[in-house]
């Protein structure tokens, strides 16, 4: 009798303890857990260009993550990108002229959105659309910019 | 070089015979799976128990030094590119996606594969098998598909005990010895690693229980009832399965990437 507590009590352990791993890495190691909680609003940006930019994508004001980039598509009609992104409820009181810009994080880093707040008095709300917007530098571009610059000089 | 074909071709043969006979035997073994799975949950913790849990010690301690070394690798690496906050990043992934499924199911053939088929080639041997089947009591249903069924549950949960452990080892050197920033070395792997990776590693440790698991049973079940077959069967079981592990893990990854 004693010999089978030990076995169950083990084999309990051990399951547990395999499962318990198992959450702590999904945890730990992927972001699932910054996810957005509680109330969010959605926003829209058309880009240009969006670059690199991935979805779940962090959208932050003042450097502070505010937000998550939710979806991008290409609009076939107006030949742009649309972006819409969740932005965390306990923000509301973003001016709805604040622009929207593509930013690589450091050198190597993935890319992001960061807000910069404008002045109006009227606050983005949900599904409205942020007017205001920068895309995202592509190396490529600015290359053939510089070019062309240095040519005609 | 007409002898040399035709010894050739009874090698082939006798390889295709055996693949197919496993692949035979897999098949009836997962066709009772789920009946036994819940009338002889009991077989199955005992078994768990044996192949699982005391495995746990071998797991524990070459993960640690595992992860303890590809902290020392990773850094010394990455410090050439000045991108030691990588550490990290660099660590989680490979364990995650590649060494942790691998090595746990290359320790777990050599601490339970072997184990696996030693004992049922000695049941095997000593004529434990037959005196069941003289029972009416199938041998298949109350031996093999517990012991199988125990390396599948028991291998995915040693993984993730190996990769959580071999993160710790990595994070011990790291930031403690050399000096990486504690916050820089989990945050800097959010963004990189997605759930999917985990789950790469979760769907090979799966797929490497029941290659392993199903190589030590048939092995210790198709034994020769000697002494000798017995071992033959276990260093069998150590051999095949790390070259099936190691092709299969190939494979997935090339699948999923």
């Amino acid at each position: 009798m004693k010999q089978t507590r030990v076995v169950e009590f083990g084999t309990g352990m051990f399951v547990l303890l395999g499962f318990a791993s198992l959450f702590f890495l999904i945890l730990k190691t992927t972001d699932v857990q910054s996810d957005l909680r509680g109330e969010t609003y959605q926003v829209l940006a058309r880009f240009e260009n969006v670059g690199d930019l991935k979805l779940r994508a962090p959208v932050t004001m003042a450097g502070v993550t505010i937000g998550r980039v939710t979806g991008i598509t290409f609009d076939s009609e107006r030949l742009d990108a649309q972006v819409t992104m969740r932005i965390s409820a306990n923000f509301d009181r973003i001016p709805d002229d604040t622009d929207a810009s593509i930013l690589t994080a450091g050198l190597i880093g993935g890319q992001y959105i960061g807000l910069t707040p404008g002045f109006s008095e009227t606050y983005l709300a949900d599904n409205s659309e942020i007017q205001i917007t920068q895309s995202a530098l592509v190396l490529e571009n600015l290359i053939g910019k510089f070019l062309v610059k240095l040519g005609g000089e | 070089m007409n002898r040399l074909i035709q010894d050739l071709w009874y090698a082939f043969r006798n390889f295709l015979e055996t693949f197919g006979a496993m692949q035979l035997f897999l098949l009836r073994i997962l066709a009772y799976s789920p009946k036994t799975l819940l009338t002889r949950f009991r077989l199955i913790a005992h078994e768990i128990y044996a192949i699982g849990a005391m495995s746990l010690v071998i797991i524990l301690i070459c993960g640690l030094f595992v992860g303890m070394v590809l902290g020392l690798q990773g850094y010394d690496t990455l410090a050439q590119f000045g991108a030691e906050e990588g550490l990290g990043t660099a660590v989680a992934l490979s364990l995650l996606k590649e060494l942790g499924p691998v090595l746990t199911a290359l320790l777990f053939a050599g601490r339970a594969g072997t184990a696996l088929a030693a004992e049922i080639g000695l049941m095997r041997a000593t004529d434990q098998l037959s005196a069941m089947e003289l029972m009416a009591v199938d041998p298949i249903r109350r031996v093999v598909v517990p012991h199988f069924l125990g390396g599948v549950i028991s291998l995915p949960l040693l993984t993730a005990i190996f990769n959580m452990v071999a993160l710790f080892g990595a994070y011990i050197i790291g930031v403690s010895l050399m000096g990486v920033d504690s916050g820089a070395f989990w945050s800097q792997m959010r963004p990189y690693v997605e759930v999917a990776d985990v789950m790469e590693g979760v769907v090979k440790s799966i797929v490497f229980g029941v290659a392993v698991s199903v190589l030590a049973v048939f092995e210790g079940y198709n034994a020769y009832p000697t002494a000798e077959g017995v071992s033959r069967a276990t260093t069998r079981t150590v051999v095949i399965s790390a070259i099936v592990v190691l092709i299969l893990d190939f494979m997935i990854t090339a699948i999923l990437i």
